[in-house]
């Protein structure tokens, strides 16, 4: 996984609110067996027409083609779980959204792929907006260091984030190598677990 | 004395293998199921790291979202699906994991055969990496979906890193007045606490309502827990509980069981349980449910009429509505009961049950599907096809006009041939009104079975207490 230190890019603004998964990546893209190449399906149906043809989505403007942060409404990545949404985000250059609240399966999906999801006060995300809507001028820079965001005249916000995700994501740690190193621990839970619950 | 903990917690601490000093856990995880989408990048993943399965045997794996209901002797059509499908069938064989295969009387979706084959049991942990995961709480296990890299994690260790949930629990008060099922149960709790009320959350059900539902019944409530946007929905086991799991396949047997059982007992919520959000609905209140909009919040009794945008509390949620509406096709104060139908779906891990099937029969017998509409029946599982056409419910569907296939996800999800065309209406059993979910373009009214057979008879959405 690639490490997460400080990140300055464009912000493309995503008003909406209940992004769903769904919406993120439809399902005719989920037939893959790779995790790669996925920005071709990222947001397909706000991006195409029925005929193919290119609706001017927020991510295919010229001001937001190389856009490495979203802002975005409340509870994002709602509905399916797919792991397919991030990898397509992340395909697409995208590596840190900002919302008011998201939803949890998608919330820890980011985490293991690099994205950092940031949550914020509704207000603060609204001025973030603002200055998403700038186009190629709407550039931000996220410090996961000091959890600290800059707008492009220099505001700044604070951002809290989990302590472990934090380090898992600066160091770009493996969590699965993270839990075998913990393998003893797991052999003796199994043991007591035989033994108290025979029938599992 | 020990704090009174809730079912949650009884839970939570006994699979806890360790806990870092910042709060990190690591969950035990007793079962996995495992189906042909949200898995082959993690069984990729082992590969590329060398790495093996820890418990294979607390693993089962089964294809459902790809594989078609009609004929499948000829295999897949779709170059994509069923190469996806041999995917997993090789990766199964790789790495020791027990598939059951497409033509097994036992295939279905795998929120539907885990508690059919006594592979879901209260008090366990088990994952899957689909959010619908949730449907395995109706027996009192912590079950919720997981991400592909979780996928592969769970392969990998057993476990799962996560942060403890918060309690919330929802009481539904009094005994379910005629007409209302559990889908509308479900509804009416998504419609008051909205799409994101549960996050961060488990939900316990309680009440009366809930303790009165058959477990069919239970799993349609638990399982659009998601659809409130909870980790994971929870009922407390009890008799009714330990009636279904007895005797199926992989249930603890004679001897183990009464241990079982007695530890099972132990595991409803203390008296004196503190939850961290509390919402109480009275069943006398909730009608059949329809939702009108994109939203699984969107919901209105089925007397009710389409709601106006104009009387939304913010400007957001106007927009979102005004959104929904254009999509829909629909304007606001429309009657519900005057909604047209093209299509209507019935099946998927909300309602694809034998009860399900038994509901929409009891509407559809004696009766003809409305012209110029197209009715599926898609059973869960093929074990709930067979009791089905024991029961002679496929008779009832067939001579009214319905097509009776074979088992999946099918247009739940659209992944297989199974969908809407643009601007078709559908009424459907399932749990996603997302816009293109069940086909691009298309637009679904959630509802429960019985409701959904009431509108391929009537060629509309119809109240269901007017046809029983
Ligand atoms: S029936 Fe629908 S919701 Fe359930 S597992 Fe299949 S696709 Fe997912």
């Amino acid at each position: 996984m690639e490490k997460f230190t400080k990140l300055t890019g464009v912000a493309a603004p995503l008003p909406m609110v209940n992004v769903d998964t769904d919406k993120i990546i439809p399902k005719q893209f989920l037939k893959t067996i790779k995790r790669t190449g996925l920005s071709e399906g990222l947001f397909y149906e706000l991006r195409f027409d029925e005929d193919g043809n290119k609706k001017d989505f927020v991510l295919d403007q010229p001001a937001y083609r190389d856009a490495k942060i979203l802002v975005a409404g409340e509870n994002f990545g709602c509905g399916s779980s797919r792991e397919h949404a991030p990898w397509a985000l992340l395909d697409a250059g995208i590596r840190c959204i900002i919302a008011s609240s998201f939803a949890d399966i998608f919330y820890n999906n980011c985490f293991k792929n690099g994205i950092l999801p940031i949550a914020l006060p509704q207000e603060q995300v609204d001025l973030l907006m603002d200055d998403a809507e700038r186009g190629a001028n709407a550039v931000v820079t996220v410090d996961l260091e000091t959890q600290e965001i800059t707008g492009p005249d220099g505001g700044r916000v604070q951002f809290e984030i989990d302590p472990f995700r934090k380090h898992c994501l600066m160091n770009g740690l493996d969590d699965i190598g993270l839990s075998l190193q913990k393998a003893n621990k797991i052999d003796a839970f199994e043991a007591k677990r035989r033994q108290e619950q025979p029938w599992l | 004395m020990a704090a009174p903990r809730t079912l949650f917690d009884k839970i939570w601490e006994s699979h806890l293998v360790d806990r870092q000093d910042d709060g990190t856990c690591l969950i035990y995880i007793d079962r996995h199921l495992v189906h042909e989408v949200t898995s082959p990048q993690a069984f990729e993943g082992l590969r590329l790291a060398g790495r093996q399965l820890r418990r294979p045997e607390a693993t089962l794996a089964v294809a459902d979202h790809n594989v078609p209901t009609t004929d499948r002797s000829a295999g897949i059509a779709d170059e994509e699906s069923r190469i996806q499908v041999e995917t997993l069938i090789r990766n199964c064989a790789d790495f020791g994991v027990p598939y059951i295969e497409v033509d097994d009387p036992r295939q279905g979706i795998v929120h539907i055969i885990g508690p059919e084959q006594g592979f879901t049991l209260p008090g366990m942990t088990i994952v899957c990496g689909d959010s619908h995961t949730s449907t395995h709480g109706a027996f009192g296990a912590l079950a919720f979906g997981i991400g592909t890299s979780e996928v592969e994690h769970v392969l990998a260790t057993q476990t799962l890193i996560q942060q403890p949930a918060k309690n919330m629990r929802i009481t539904v008060e009094g005994a379910r007045p005629v007409g209302t099922t559990a889908k509308d149960l479900i509804l009416a709790i998504i419609g008051k606490i909205g799409t994101a009320g549960g996050t961060g959350h488990v939900i316990e059900y309680a009440g009366q309502a809930i303790t009165d539902l058959s477990m069919e019944g239970r799993m349609t409530v638990c399982n659009m827990s998601i659809e409130a946007g909870a980790r994971a929905g929870l009922i407390a086991p009890d008799e009714a509980t330990f009636d279904y799991i007895k005797g199926r396949p992989m249930a603890p047997k004679a001897g183990a069981w009464e241990q079982a059982e007695a530890a099972w007992r132990g595991l409803p919520s203390d008296p004196d349980a503190r939850y961290d959000k509390e919402v109480t609905l009275a069943a006398a209140e909730i009608a059949p449910q329809v939702t009108w909009g994109t939203s699984p919040e969107d919901v209105v009794p089925v007397t009710g009429r389409v709601p106006d945008p104009a009387d939304a509390p913010d400007e957001g949620k106007r927009q979102a509505m005004a959104r929904s509406l254009a999509y829909m096709g629909i304007k606001a104060g429309t009657p519900i009961g005057e909604i047209p139908v093209d299509k209507v779906f019935i099946g998927s891990c909300t309602n694809g049950r034998i009860e399900d099937l038994r509901e929409a029969a009891a509407v559809a017998k004696g009766r003809k599907v409305a012209e110029g509409v197209q009715a599926l029946i898609v059973p869960g599982s093929g074990l709930v096809k067979n009791q089905a056409e024991e029961e002679g419910l496929h008779k009832v569907f067939i001579e009214a006009g319905f097509e009776w296939r074979e088992p999946g996800c099918s247009m739940c999800l659209a992944m297989n041939a199974d969908k809407l065309e643009p601007g078709e209406r559908c009424a459907s059993t399932s749990n996603r009104n997302f816009e293109g979910r069940q086909g691009r373009g298309g637009r679904t009214h959630l509802m429960s079975p019985g409701m959904a057979a009431a509108a391929a008879v009537t060629g509309r959405i119809a109240d269901v207490r007017d046809l029983v």
